[in-house]
């Protein structure tokens, strides 16, 4: 039987449409009601509740801590500081991406880390090979995790906890909701502004009802997994087993991808002046050097007159309302010749907000530059037709609250 | 065709390798006569009813290395085959703690998780880079080996590509192909896993058929050939065949029919007729001369060497070989028949979690303690045991309610020190079933019938010498460039004319078809040359 999570009795209650999918071995609704842009709207419009309690978490302390992270992460630790979370991947020595994740240094010396898979037996083994004095804890059962995200999510957790008003973007603090221990930190997988909380699983169901009470007036909406991840393609956020894989499962190269290839060069931005030792960095060092990346992750947004024009021109309406894909969709080179592959799209969403399709892709550097276009193909009545789509910076949403200070009593 | 004296080819032994060449000759337009010993064919590979309803596999009892190539070629789905899913693995402890592995990895996770979390993700790693390993193997798997004596340009074109396989193999694979040839069973997975029932689970397919233990260097090769099948394309996982082992060779005897071959039952082969090296037939023990200018031997390498030849007409390097290569079997079978599923205290009602094999032998030391029986010439007091419950997947194996269990047993050693097997028989079905009593208590109780085959009955029923159920053992100098002899493993043999095809050829035992596919390849090519 797959495992319930520890807001499972209050997930179940909520959950009015029977489906369920397993989320790395735990039960979790896709949805919880019929509509899925109701629950997108929930992220854009008021705030929403996302239990993403599947994902691995780790507590990673002692004295080598930081040391260890420095080794171990390929984004800098340095940069993540006490009351800080921080955005990171880690590579393997060819420098191809094993996973990212969610660090945060709550207090000093006291790093908790979200992963999509498991990588404790990893971690040790890196701590053990570099001689590092580090308790690398696997949490994943002792805690469950809440998102709150939305306009409003500001607005219903400061009723519970003044400790978030200070909080800014990436912020991550130790609080307490209604006597319990619980941390917060200011991100999430939405690109809007939220929260994510980190609740004792035998606190669980308290803190749901707190949320979801002091949410009532504010239109809080329980939300499943397909629409978050329409919500994070408009975020630009890439999702492993989708937008790339671990190249710890891959077979060949080809499977893998590295920081640059996924557009995180930004991450080492400051690689040139530092010395830092991470796994992986002679691999991409090399890589940014020679210029050797295969490809680049783009944003792609798909031009309305003409997704519009292939499915009238064939007699149908062209499919806006709830589409969210993860298959691959194949992208061509505009010019004389024709079907001239040129890479794919990895997700493909069509944003309700936004009014324009949009897709992550992978795409040679010399297509991807923003404002570049292309033709991606979609499917007209079982037929492959080109549409028109254009290279455009990620994120595609990017609202002002997400990075927003947060005074006392500041409306959204 | 019955009543003619004379066959454009004869194979002598109708297992499932003689089988499977008997069909690929017969395809060829070869009139092929396949010579058993028993009343029905299948040697290793039967099914027999041996208690009204009950369906035993007798021998040998699931299935995953089955060449896919042959399936298709010989065209065995018309025929019947039907390869069902082992979907779990039931790991039981005597403390009450158990592994329930499934066909859902995240699930699998979380259950070697409850163990440890840090082996969950091990398993993850070494299952990957197994599948990966076996991966690349696959090819030398499927064609006949190079021969390393052989200065043949062909021969000396297929070492060297060797060689160049082997060094463009991924760093990765190959460093875990040299563990798993200079390290045992137990030594890797030290290096992977911290939890004993999860480390056992995975050492027993070290041991599986093989005179080691998991400790025994010989053991990770062992490990790794049972890792080289697969079920529908999933590396690493079995299958059970409908109606058994036994169904799948009456799919190949129907094939062969198809083909126009002859089956003889009850022709039990003296040996070969052969004059200035060269086969010219065989002659049956009550004096029967069958002519053919092809007789391939299925059977392994002692008696297609020794015993159906003359070893004075055989060069002495490869009599000598033959005479030294390892049999030495150490397995036992135990089958039951019963009145119902067993019972595991605290899954009680949960027969599912026999739909796989379920593997008695919870810890190292458990493994450890088995051997040291072994070692010292007696059966294991406590032995390893793996068990199926394969009516819980075919329902026709047993009346309605009621099932078959198959209890592949380690170690019955075929010599033993101070006793011999007509006396031990009892005490082997006694003792199997009182160490299935420890885990599922009350089992006795559901016991109808006990059968017993000691390695002494394997070796006189089938012919597998000293009971060996792989033709041969899988040690490293017996498999591949060295089956059955360097310089003798591309199935020919010293007598023009005279073939080997079974599983004492590569690619070796189980239920994999390959050596009488690979050896048909080799003598339909030689015709044509």
């Amino acid at each position: 039987m797959p495992l319930t999570t520890p807001f499972h009795p209050r997930v179940a209650s909520a959950n009015r449409v029977g489906l369920w999918k397993h989320w790395a071995g735990y039960l979790i609704p896709p949805q919880y009601q019929y509509s899925l842009t109701a629950e997108y709207y929930g992220i854009r419009n008021s705030v929403s509740l996302l239990d993403t309690t599947p994902l691995f978490k780790y507590r990673i302390t002692g004295r080598d801590a930081a040391r260890f992270l420095a080794r171990v992460l390929a984004r800098d630790i340095d940069g993540c500081p006490p009351g800080r979370a921080q955005y990171t991947c880690w590579c393997n020595e060819g420098g191809f991406v094993l996973q990212d994740g969610v660090i945060l240094q709550v207090t000093e010396g006291e790093y908790w880390l979200t992963a999509a898979d498991p990588t404790l037996r990893y971690f040790r083994v890196v701590a053990r090979d570099m001689g590092a004095e580090v308790d690398i804890e696997d949490v994943s059962r002792a805690f469950g995790i809440l998102a709150l995200q939305g306009p409003h999510a500001y607005d219903v957790i400061r009723q519970l906890t003044d400790d978030v008003t200070s909080l800014t973007y990436f912020g991550a603090t130790k609080t307490e909701i209604r006597g319990r221990s619980v941390i917060v930190s200011r991100t999430g997988y939405t690109g809007d502004l939220g929260y994510e909380l980190w609740i004792h699983s035998e606190d669980a169901c308290e803190i749901w009802d707190a949320l979801m009470q002091a949410g009532q007036g504010h239109n809080i909406v329980p939300i499943g997994t397909t629409a978050l991840k329409m919500a994070r393609i408009e975020a630009g956020l890439l999702l492993m087993g989708a937008d790339f894989h671990s190249a710890r499962f891959a077979w060949v190269d080809a499977q893998c991808e590295t920081p640059l290839e996924l557009g995180w060069s930004w991450m080492f931005r400051t690689l040139e002046d530092d010395d830092r030792a991470f796994i992986g960095r002679a691999a991409i060092e090399a890589e940014l050097r020679d210029k050797s990346s295969r490809w680049t992750t783009v944003g792609l947004a798909v031009d309305w007159h003409e997704y519009e024009r292939v499915y009238s021109a064939a007699g149908v309406l062209p499919p806006r309302h709830e589409v969210y894909s993860e298959s691959t969709m194949s992208i061509y080179r505009r010019g004389t010749k024709e079907w001239d592959y040129a890479g794919y799209a990895s997700s493909f969403t069509s944003s309700s907000l936004l009014r324009t399709p949009l897709a992550i892709a992978k795409l040679p550097l010399d297509l991807a530059k923003p404002g570049t276009e292309v033709d991606l193909e979609v499917t007209v009545i079982r037929r492959p037709e080109n549409v028109l789509a254009r290279v455009e910076r990620m994120p595609f949403f990017n609202p002002t609250r997400k990075t927003a200070a947060m005074d006392e009593g500041a409306a959204v | 065709m019955s009543g003619v004296d004379r066959y454009d080819a004869i194979v002598v032994g109708a297992g499932h390798n003689g089988l499977v060449n008997a069909c690929y000759l017969a395809k060829a337009g070869l009139n092929t006569l396949l010579l058993e010993r028993r009343h029905l064919v299948g040697g290793a590979t039967i099914t027999e009813e041996v208690v009204p309803g009950f369906h035993f596999t007798t021998f040998s009892y699931a299935i995953s290395l089955m060449r896919p190539e042959i399936v298709k070629d010989l065209e065995l789905v018309k025929h019947g085959m039907m390869v069902l899913p082992l979907v779990n693995t039931f790991q039981p402890g005597l403390d009450g703690e158990y592994l329930l592995l499934g066909a859902d990895s995240d699930a699998n996770y979380h259950e070697i998780a409850r163990h440890s979390a840090a082996d969950a993700e091990a398993a993850r790693d070494l299952d990957h880079l197994i599948a990966r390993l076996v991966r690349a193997l696959k090819p030398w798997m499927d064609r006949i080996p190079p021969n390393s004596r052989s200065s043949d340009p062909a021969d000396m074109a297929a070492l060297a590509e060797l060689e160049g396989w082997y060094e463009a193999l991924d760093p990765d694979v190959r460093a875990m192909l040299e563990r798993f040839r200079t390290k045992s069973a137990a030594e890797i997975l030290d290096e992977y896993f911290e939890s004993d029932l999860v480390k056992a689970l995975y050492a027993s397919s070290g041991i599986i058929g093989s005179r080691c233990s998991v400790r025994d260097r010989a053991s990770g090769i062992v490990w790794l050939f049972h890792k080289l099948g697969e079920f529908d394309g999933d590396p690493g996982h079995w299958g059970f065949h409908k109606g058994g082992n036994g169904g799948f060779t009456q799919v190949l005897a129907r094939a062969f029919e198809s083909f126009g071959g002859t089956v003889r039952l009850n022709a039990s082969v003296a040996g070969l007729r052969y004059e200035e090296g060269r086969s010219t037939g065989v002659e049956l023990e009550d004096g029967t001369v069958i002519e053919s200018d092809l007789v391939v031997s299925a059977l392994d390498p002692r008696q297609t060497f020794l015993r159906l030849v003359d070893p004075e007409d055989l060069p002495e390097d490869l009599v000598g070989r033959i005479r030294d290569f390892k049999f030495q079997g150490t397995a036992a079978k135990v089958n039951f028949a019963l009145s119902d599923v067993p019972t595991f205290p605290g899954l009680e009602g949960r027969e599912d979690i026999f739909r796989g094999f379920t593997n008695l032998g919870p810890s190292i030391d458990y493994l450890m303690e088995a051997w040291a029986d072994c070692e010292a010439g007696r059966v294991s007091r406590r032995p390893f045991v793996d068990c199926c419950v394969q009516s819980t997947i075919d329902p026709d194996m047993a009346p309605a309610g009621q099932h078959v269990m198959s209890c592949f047993v380690m170690y019955a050693p075929y010599h033993l020190a101070d006793s011999d097997w007509e006396t031990e028989r009892d005490n082997l079905g006694i003792t199997v079933q009182e160490t299935i009593e420890e885990f599922f208590p009350g089992f006795g109780e559901l016991v109808l019938h006990r059968e017993v085959v000691t390695p002494m009955d394997i070796e006189q029923l089938i012919g597998l010498s000293e009971g060996n159920i792989f033709a041969g053992e899988l040690l490293e100098d017996q498999l591949f460039l060295n089956r059955p002899a360097p310089g003798w493993n591309q199935y020919r043999t010293p007598i023009s004319g005279y073939y080997q095809c079974g599983s004492g050829t590569h690619p070796g035992g189980c239920v994999t078809g390959g050596p009488g596919w690979l050896a048909a390849k080799q003598i339909l090519g030689d015709r044509e040359a």
